[in-house]
């Protein structure tokens, strides 16, 4: 039996830290493109970023007012205990945040449009769910989906004839026309696969990896970096008031494909990227892998 | 030498800002986005706040009520502006508001309101929530509660607040749509080059 109520202030608690303080990849990568601008107007749209970050940590708030629809993807080891009670104390954990935190209140109930301020709802939180084998830890993964960064996402379902390059012109379209108003620099995932719902899916789990993490086909690792290079070089800048750099980075997953499709799914993470990685154990003893070292 | 606009804003001190300038606010800005713009256009109700001179920001806080019934700004920066163009150009019209704040472009129609009736469109940068809260001053009053936290208009008096980012100027040029057309030429040369690399159905 897993304490279930420790369980739960324990992922209430990372939540609340998760939407204040950015997850270290994050941070570096941010110092990093501050110290290489060299155009004014953006170098001081990274100088407020970076003071922002130091604000929330001091002031214990949530550092974008956009806390996002939480979404977690948890992937329970084949031996872990009690799996049946961990949806639920995701969900109550989510209420506990939103007035710990606190959270925006932001779910939107669907056809009745009412938001009740709670932050759960029909399917929210969204829970995905992976099983890894002959493993007996639980890993819950945290995204805090905000609005802007939500909306450049899509995806769409090529023909074969449209090739890799159809791929490559979709992602640089959707940057071009939607990238400005999602607060790059961004974390761009793209999903590539047979059909638009798991295209959709991995494009999502690219921004959960860890920042710079390559593709594990030396192919997807190379269009990962020729995307990184050409998206930069358009040099969007912070904010889009244009700069040396418009990404993060590029993450690709894929899934093997139709022989008559290629699906291709898109989601960025805003330079904000609230992601969370928490790995606990049935005692509740835990370790903070996208904030080394942060105490709950 | 930092330019501050004050509430209300006459015509005149816009006069000679122009993109791609900062500027900071003192004053009043009231947060109003996607459904106050619907219910004052498109429904026809009457803004419970008088936007005359004063500045609006698209955005959603997070307000923390205090035990005396007051409120706390937590946290507050910019939404998507481009989500209020369909509306904005009649906005401002009808409201007389002269500073639009919110992050990321705006088009043709916000354009043309910010030259025919005087107005700004400025950028505050997007995720800077906490830095912008500590701007505000005071939450004067809130109206339209019943729309929920984020969409609720918060009237809030500002210091210094920014910085802004000139967008739309009043003569209603505009910075984002200069740099797209930039953006769009680079990325047909970046198109170019990658794609040649990318043949992999061989």
């Amino acid at each position: 039996m897993i304490d279930i109520e420790k369980f739960t202030e324990v992922i209430a608690k990372f939540l609340a830290m998760s939407g204040k303080i950015l997850p270290d990849d994050i941070t570096a990568k941010l110092e990093a493109l501050s110290a290489a601008e060299t155009i004014p107007l953006a170098k001081s749209v990274y100088e407020s970023m970076l003071k922002n970050q130091k604000m929330a940590a001091e002031l214990n708030r949530p550092s974008c007012q956009d806390t996002g629809v939480i979404n977690f993807f948890v992937t329970a080891g084949e031996h872990y205990p009690d799996l049946g009670k961990i949806a639920p104390a995701l969900k109550e954990a989510v209420r506990r945040a939103t007035v710990q935190a606190p959270l925006r209140h932001n779910t939107v109930a669907i056809f009745d449009e009412k938001n009740d301020g709670t932050n759960v709802g029909e399917r929210a939180p969204f829970i995905h769910w992976d099983i890894m084998p002959d493993s007996d830890t639980l890993r819950v993964e945290t995204y805090m989906a905000g609005g802007g960064c939500s909306l450049p996402g899509r995806a769409i379902t090529l023909m074969p004839s449209a090739g890799y390059e159809g791929i490559v012109k979709y992602v640089l379209d959707t940057m071009v026309d939607w990238g400005i108003n999602a607060c790059p620099p961004l974390l761009v995932g793209i999903g590539i696969a047979g059909s638009v719902e798991n295209a959709s899916l991995l494009s999502k789990k690219a921004i959960l990896r860890p920042l710079g993490s390559r593709n594990p086909n030396p192919k997807g690792a190379e269009m990962e970096l020729l995307l990184e290079k050409g998206l930069n070089d358009i040099g969007l800048g912070p904010q889009g008031v244009s700069g040396t750099a418009s990404v993060m980075g590029v993450h690709i997953e894929s899934a093997a494909r139709h022989p008559s499709t290629i699906s291709v799914g898109i989601n960025v993470g805003c330079w904000a990227h609230r992601r969370g990685c928490i790995v606990l154990d049935k005692d509740m003893n835990y370790e903070i892998l996208s904030h080394k070292g942060a105490r709950l | 030498m930092k330019k501050t606009l004050k509430t209300p804003i006459p015509d005149a001190d816009l006069a000679d800002i122009k993109i791609g300038d900062v500027i900071y606010l003192d004053g009043i800005i009231v947060t109003c986005r996607d459904v106050a713009h619907r219910r004052l256009i498109e429904l026809g109700r009457e803004l419970p706040v008088d936007l005359n001179g004063l500045a609006i920001f698209h955005a959603g806080p997070i307000v923390k009520k205090n035990p005396d019934g007051t409120y706390q700004m937590v946290s507050i920066g910019p939404t998507t502006s481009m989500r209020m163009e369909r509306f904005e150009k009649e906005f401002v019209r009808q409201t007389g508001v002269k500073l639009l704040v919110g992050k990321g472009g705006m088009a043709e129609e916000t354009e043309e309101a910010c030259k025919t009736y005087k107005a700004l469109h400025c950028v505050f940068p997007g995720g800077c929530a906490v830095l912008a809260a500590t701007e505000v001053e005071e939450i004067e009053r809130v109206e339209w509660l019943d729309l929920g936290m984020p969409e609720s208009l918060w009237v809030n008096r500002v210091k210094g607040f920014g910085p802004l980012i000139v967008s739309i100027d009043a003569e209603g040029n505009n910075l984002f749509k200069k740099n797209k057309v930039i953006f769009n030429k680079r990325k047909d040369e970046v198109y170019a080059s990658i794609s040649e690399k990318v043949k992999f159905i061989k």
